[in-house]
């Protein structure tokens, strides 16, 4: 049977062949499966911009984009990515300049010590690409889940309303 | 963590097969086992992948209801249209549940098996937990008792259960589907859920290798006017200190019949029966008499030593519910 082949292929604690698509390129890693997305973007693939806070789904600082959406990279082990498009701050921009949200959190200075910026920026581009970003109290509601220590919250709802109008 | 194999289940059959496996573990959105295995609350030698299969994911809305994959995703149940307008209160409790990233995400039949919030039940650096642990006591009820079940507790836990979906789906009287390798059957969400006894660990009526395949919820009057209300210490991305969900099927301003469920207060999502047969026949714009007859689903509340204050709470967010699914605001 062919679920057995595909148990039997993966020994528990011998590594797994993983491909990633992030960014537009194709990765193949090889991988505990014990590995976080977080994990495997940041120390295998040195895309360090995704940020590692409480590595337990609750602060946001590891929030990419999988297949489009707003996710947090520290929930999934990198072995359930297979197959996904995944984006992270890294690949937002074009080469030559910033994203429009990117450039309203400039703007608005909309951040301090900048250690949950880019995950505020994932989480602030699919909301505007979504239509959940029309009111300041509909951008805290979909902004919950990026927590800021620093406590910029209203250069962020700011910024996230400037880049939902089409302004700077 | 301990070290584990991992499978991807590719049909409906493959994943029925591969869960009946001693020492596997299933994991769709994530969002809970991720956690659990991070901190050894859970542990698993292989760990199976139910993803994007078809007819587990589908959310199929007809004359007498909505059938929701158990692997919907909890933003795409909120956005569906017949959800919305058949069935606000689920709607209502999702878009209230976790953030944005974590409904984009976690799926239904996540949704109803997570684990209770206790603090002592997650704890990094492990405590006295009877779920965690059988039989290692329950720190809760000797520590801080503030988040603490005023319903349904035993003397062996006093955990909640945090789910909002699971409490709009009890007062729409929801069944939930499972399969397993002797068949399929079908659950009333009221019994989806266990009380503690001397078994808190057995948080489900799932039996060993069966997985929950949809959530079925009849289409009613009284489903198309309910209301989901959330109190919790912000405004966004927190559990409930109380919730409460709740229909009314009215005549003129005449309460014809009504469902109320609490959450946040016991091990299951409380539905109050007695209180339901007493608000047929009054005035929905009668909150003195509507919270004389909410009052009585209270005499049965055992709070501890720093949760009384969530008996007043729960009482108010019902009537607040209720008059809200009523046509008020």
């Amino acid at each position: 049977m062919e679920t057995t082949l595909e148990l039997t292929k993966a020994a528990a604690d011998a590594p797994v062949p993983v491909v990633l698509d992030v960014n537009g390129r194709i990765h193949r890693l090889t991988l505990d499966s014990r590995v976080t997305l977080l994990d495997a973007l940041r120390d295998h693939l040195g895309l360090t911009g995704t940020k590692k806070g409480c590595d337990r789904g609750e602060c946001g600082a590891c929030t990419v984009h999988i297949d489009g959406r707003a996710a947090l990279s520290c929930l999934q082990f990198a072995v359930m990515a297979e197959g996904r498009a995944i984006t992270t701050i890294e690949g937002l921009a074009g080469d030559a300049e910033l994203h429009p949200v990117q450039e309203a959190f400039l703007a608005h200075d909309a951040f301090q010590c900048g250690f949950c910026t880019s995950g505020q920026i994932m989480s602030a581009t699919t909301a505007i690409r979504e239509g959940r970003a029309g009111s300041d109290a509909e951008i805290r509601e979909v902004m919950s889940g990026n927590l800021c220590r620093c406590g910029a919250y209203p250069q962020i709802v700011a910024a996230v309303r400037a880049a939902a109008q089409g302004r700077d | 963590m301990q070290p584990f194999s991992f499978a991807v289940a590719r049909s409906r059959a493959e994943a029925i097969a591969l869960a009946a496996e001693p020492g596997t573990a299933l994991v769709a959105g994530g969002t809970e086992i991720v956690n659990w295995m991070k901190d050894g609350i859970a542990a698993a030698r292989r760990l199976v992948h139910l993803r994007d299969i078809p007819d587990l994911t589908a959310i199929e809305a007809g004359a007498d209801g909505v059938r929701i994959g158990a692997l919907a995703r909890l933003a795409d149940v909120a956005d569906h249209p017949a959800v919305r307008q058949e069935f606000p209160a689920v709607a209502e409790a999702l878009m209230a549940s976790a953030s944005a990233q974590i409904r984009t995400m976690a799926t239904v039949g996540g949704n109803l098996l997570q684990r209770t919030r206790c603090p002592y039940f997650r704890a990094e650096a492990e405590l006295p937990c009877n779920k965690r642990r059988p039989g290692s006591g329950c720190a809760m009820r000797e520590g801080v008792d503030r988040q603490a079940a005023i319903f349904g507790a035993s003397a062996h836990c006093v955990a909640t259960h945090p789910s909002d979906l699971a409490v709009a789906l009890a007062a729409l009287d929801a069944v939930v589907h499972v399969e397993g390798p002797q068949g399929a059957r079908a659950i009333p969400i009221g019994d989806f859920h266990r009380l503690p006894g001397h078994t808190p660990e057995v948080e489900t009526a799932l039996a060993p290798g069966e997985l929950v395949t949809a959530v079925v919820v009849p289409a009613s009057a009284l489903a198309r006017r309910s209301r989901y209300l959330k109190v919790r210490e912000r405004a966004s991305y927190e559990f409930a200190l109380v919730s409460a969900a709740a229909a009314a099927d009215l005549e003129g301003g005449t309460i014809r019949a009504a469902r109320i469920a609490l959450g946040g207060v016991a091990p299951k999502p409380w539905r109050l029966p007695a209180v339901e047969a007493a608000l047929a026949g009054l005035r929905v714009d009668d909150a003195a008499a509507l919270r004389r007859a909410i009052d009585t689903g209270f005499a049965d509340a055992r709070p501890g030593r720093n949760n009384g204050f969530r008996i007043e709470l729960a009482a108010r967010a019902a009537l607040r519910a209720l008059q809200a699914a009523g046509g008020g605001q």
